[in-house]
C-alpha cells in the first residue's frame, strides 16, 4: 500500500467533512481569483485607456513645459533628439504634438477647447485616433480641416462641413485666430475627452499659434508595457536638459498611487479571506488527527516509523488543501474567460468616477496567468504551513498515551 | 529457550502530587511457545507491564531483555523497528486501519518490513485462512464483526513472524461465542507456529485456556502457576 493511496483513502473516511473543507477552499479560490482578475482588469483598462487614448507610453518635452504647460515652452524637434528616439531599441513609433488651449466658436456659441495638432498618420499609429472618427473623415497630412469631439460639436451645434472659428493666444503672446471646416466628428469612449478635444494637422496648428516647426511633446510608443522599463532606461540616460522624458506612470502619478492603494486594499481583503480558508483547513486537520489518535498510536506500535506516519499525514493535508484549490482554479477559468470577453457594464458613482478618468464604465477582468496561479500558490503555501502541525504531531506522538486514548 | 527476561521492572507515574507505582518490581522470564495470561484486578498494572515489555512504555527502572537485546537501550527509531520485527500486538479493540481491507491490514506490517510483494500476498492468504477469514480478505474492518476484527488482528500480529505476541484484553469486547472461537484459534496458532502468546486479561475463559497464569496486584507478582492443557 503506497502512502499516497492510504492518504487518499483516509481523506474520504469523512466524505462530508472533506467536501465541506474542499468547498470552502473552492469558493475561496474562485472569489479571490475573481477579485484579483477584476482588480488587474481594471488597472489594465485604466493604463490602456490612458496610454491608448492620450498620453502614449512615454512623452518627451522640455523641462519648462513639464512645469508650465504653455505653448511658450514648446520646442523645435532637432536631428539630435530625433536620432536618440530612433536609435532607442524598443521604440516602435513616435508622434509629434502641439497642444494648447483656444476658444472655439460657431455662430453665437463659444467654448474653451484643447486644440491638438497632430501628424495624422503617426498619431494614428500611436494612439489609434482614426478609429474614433464617428462621422466624416480622418485628417490627411497638412489637412486644413479639423476633427471635433462629439459632445463639443453638439454644444457648438456644428456638423460636417460647418465652419469653426478658433482664437486665442499664440507663441510669445501673438494673436492666434483661424477659420476651419469641420471634417469629422470624433467619438471617444470617454465623455471627458468628448467635451473638449479639437484635432488638426500639426502644420495647421503651428500656423494657428504662430509656432512654426514647434511642438509641445513627442509621444513614444512601445510594443507593450513590459518593454517600457528597458526603453525608459535608455531614454533617460540619453535625453538631457533642456529635454526630459516621462513614462505614463510618471505622467499620471495619481493613477499609479490609486492603483497602489487599491492593490493594498485588495491584499487586506484577500489576507482575511485566506485566513478564513486557512483556519478551515487547519480545523479539519486538527479533527482528523485528534479523532485518530489511537489509530495513529497503533500504527507506530506495530512498527511504522514516525517519519513515515508524518509523511502520510503530510499527504493527507496536501490533498485536503489541493482538491478545493485545483477545483477552484479550474472552475475560475471559464468564469473569468466569460467576463473577460463580456465585461460587466457599470452604472452609478463607480461608473461616473471611471468616466471622469477617461475610462469606459465597465468592470473589466484580467486573464493574466498570474491571476490564476497566484491563488493556487497561496493556497499551496498555506497548506504547507498548516502541514507542519500534523507532521510535528506524528514525530512527537507518544505511543503509550495514544493507545490509551 | 527464553524469549523474554525481565529484571526488577518498575514504573512510577507522576500525576501531579500523587505518585502511582503501577509496576513495582517484577522479575519474570517467558519461554518460547508459552500461552500465558497476566491476570489481576483493574488498576493492578497489567497494561503498564505489557506495554513495557512490548517496548511501548518506558520503565522507570529495570530491564527487558528480548533475544539478548536490552530493549530500553535502543534508540527510539531502532525500538520501532525492533517492535516491528519481534513483537506482535493485539489490542482490546480498534486494532485495524479502517481504510485498509482485512488482507491489506495483514499485509501492511510485512510491507513495512520490506517483504517482496509475492511473498506478502501468499502469506496474507495463508494467515487469513488460518484464522478462518479467507473469504473476507477484501472486506474493510467496518464490515467485520468484533470477533472477526480480532482474528484479523491476530493474523496481522503473526504476519511479521514475531518472537511473541502481546494481547491486552483481546476478548474484552467480544461475546462468549466469539471469545471461545478466538481463543481456540489462538491456541491453534500457538501450536502451529510455536509463537509465544502473552495476554493481559480479566476473562475467566482466557484463564481456562492459559497454560501459565501470572497474577499481579499493586504492580507485584502474587503467584505464577503452570498448567498442563
Ligand atoms: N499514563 C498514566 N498516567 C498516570 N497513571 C497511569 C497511567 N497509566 C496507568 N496509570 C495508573 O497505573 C495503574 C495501573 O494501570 P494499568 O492500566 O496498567 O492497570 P490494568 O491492570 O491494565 O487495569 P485494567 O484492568 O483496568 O486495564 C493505575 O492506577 C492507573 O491509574
Ligand atoms: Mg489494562
Amino acid at each position: 500500500m503506497k502512502d499516497v493511496i492510504l492518504a487518499w483513502r483516509n481523506l474520504w473516511r469523512n466524505t462530508r467533512r472533506t467536501l465541506i473543507t474542499s468547498a470552502s477552499i473552492f469558493f475561496g479560490v474562485i472569489f479571490s481569483t475573481l477579485m484579483t482578475s477584476m482588480q488587474y482588469g481594471s488597472y489594465d483598462a485604466m493604463i490602456d485607456n490612458i496610454v491608448k487614448f492620450y498620453s502614449g507610453y512615454a512623452q518627451i518635452f522640455t523641462e519648462e513645459y513639464h512645469e508650465n504647460k504653455t505653448i511658450n515652452n514648446s520646442f523645435e524637434l532637432g536631428d539630435a533628439l530625433m536620432r536618440i528616439v530612433e536609435e532607442t531599441r524598443g521604440v516602435t513609433e513616435y508622434a509629434p504634438r502641439l497642444e494648447y488651449f483656444a476658444l472655439a466658436s460657431s455662430k453665437e456659441i463659444t467654448k474653451g477647447t484643447l486644440v491638438i495638432g497632430i501628424d495624422p498618420a503617426q498619431e494614428n499609429k500611436v494612439t489609434g485616433t482614426k478609429k474614433w472618427v464617428h462621422k466624416g473623415n480622418y485628417l490627411t497630412k497638412n489637412d486644413k480641416g479639423v476633427l471635433v469631439a462629439i459632445d463639443l460639436a453638439r454644444y457648438l451645434q456644428v456638423n460636417i462641413g460647418d465652419t469653426l472659428v478658433l482664437y486665442g493666444q499664440g507663441f510669445h503672446g501673438v494673436m492666434a485666430a483661424g477659420k476651419y471646416a469641420v471634417k469629422g466628428i470624433l467619438k471617444f469612449p470617454s465623455p471627458e475627452l468628448n467635451k473638449q478635444f479639437v484635432y488638426m494637422s500639426i502644420t495647421n496648428c503651428q500656423e494657428l499659434f504662430s509656432a512654426e516647426n514647434r511642438l509641445t511633446s513627442l509621444v513614444i510608443m512601445v510594443k507593450d508595457h513590459y518593454e517600457l522599463p528597458g526603453v525608459m532606461k535608455q531614454l533617460k540616460k540619453k535625453i538631457t536638459a533642456p529635454f526630459m522624458v516621462m513614462s505614463w506612470d510618471e505622467l499620471q502619478p495619481e493613477l499609479v498611487s490609486m492603483i497602489e492603494a487599491d492593490k493594498a486594499g485588495g491584499l487586506v481583503m484577500k489576507a482575511i479571506l485566506y485566513l478564513l480558508v486557512g483556519f478551515g483547513i487547519f480545523g479539519t486537520i486538527l479533527m482528523m488527527i485528534s479523532e485518530r489518535r489511537r489509530e495513529l498510536g497503533v500504527m507506530v506500535a506495530i512498527g511504522m516509523q514516525k517519519i513515515k506516519l508524518g509523511k502520510l499525514l503530510f499527504y493527507e493535508t496536501l490533498f485536503i488543501g489541493s482538491i478545493g484549490a485545483v477545483a477552484g482554479l479550474v472552475g475560475s477559468i471559464p468564469i473569468i474567460q466569460y467576463f473577460f470577453y463580456n465585461p460587466i457594464p457599470l452604472t452609478g458613482d463607480a461608473a461616473q468616477t471611471m468616466i471622469e478618468m477617461g475610462i469606459e464604465p465597465f468592470m473589466y477582468f484580467s486573464m493574466a496567468p498570474f491571476v490564476f496561479y497566484s491563488q493556487a500558490t497561496t493556497i499551496f503555501i498555506i497548506t504547507l504551513v498548516i502541514a507542519i502541525f500534523p507532521v510535528y504531531k506524528a514525530l512527537t506522538i507518544k505511543v503509550n498515551t495514544a493507545l490509551r486514548a | 529457550m527464553k524469549v523474554i527476561e525481565i529484571r526488577n521492572l518498575k514504573k512510577t507515574y507522576n500525576t501531579g502530587e500523587v505518585k502511582v507505582k503501577a509496576v513495582n518490581g517484577i522479575s519474570i522470564d517467558f519461554e518460547e511457545g508459552e500461552f500465558a495470561a497476566i491476570v489481576g484486578p483493574s488498576g493492578s498494572g497489567k497494561t503498564t507491564f505489557l506495554n513495557m515489555l512490548g517496548g511501548l512504555d518506558r520503565p522507570t527502572s529495570g530491564e527487558v531483555v528480548i533475544g539478548g537485546a536490552n530493549v530500553w537501550e535502543l534508540s527510539s527509531r531502532k525500538l520501532i523497528d525492533f517492535r516491528m520485527n519481534n513483537i506482535g500486538f493485539v489490542f482490546q479493540a480498534y486494532n485495524l486501519i479502517p481504510v485498509l481491507t482485512a488482507g491489506e491490514n495483514v499485509e501492511f506490517i510485512m510491507q513495512l518490513q520490506g517483504m517482496p510483494k509475492k511473498e506478502r500476498g501468499m502469506r496474507t492468504k495463508e494467515l487469513l485462512e488460518a484464522v478462518g477469514l479467507a473469504d473476507r480478505i477484501n472486506s474493510r474492518p467496518g464490515k467485520l464483526s468484533g470477533g472477526q476484527q480480532q482474528r484479523v488482528a491476530v493474523a496481522r500480529a503473526l504476519a511479521s513472524r514475531p518472537k511473541f505476541i502481546l494481547a491486552d484484553e483481546p476478548t474484552a469486547n467480544l461475546d462468549s461465542k466469539a471469545t471461545t472461537s478466538l481463543l481456540e484459534m489462538m491456541a491453534e496458532m500457538n501450536k502451529k507456529y510455536n509463537t509465544t502468546f502473552i495476554f493481559a486479561t480479566h476473562d475467566q475463559r482466557v484463564m481456562d485456556k492459559a497454560r501459565r497464569i501470572v497474577s499481579i496486584e499493586d504492580g507485584r507478582i502474587l503467584s505464577d502457576e503452570r498448567f498442563e492443557r
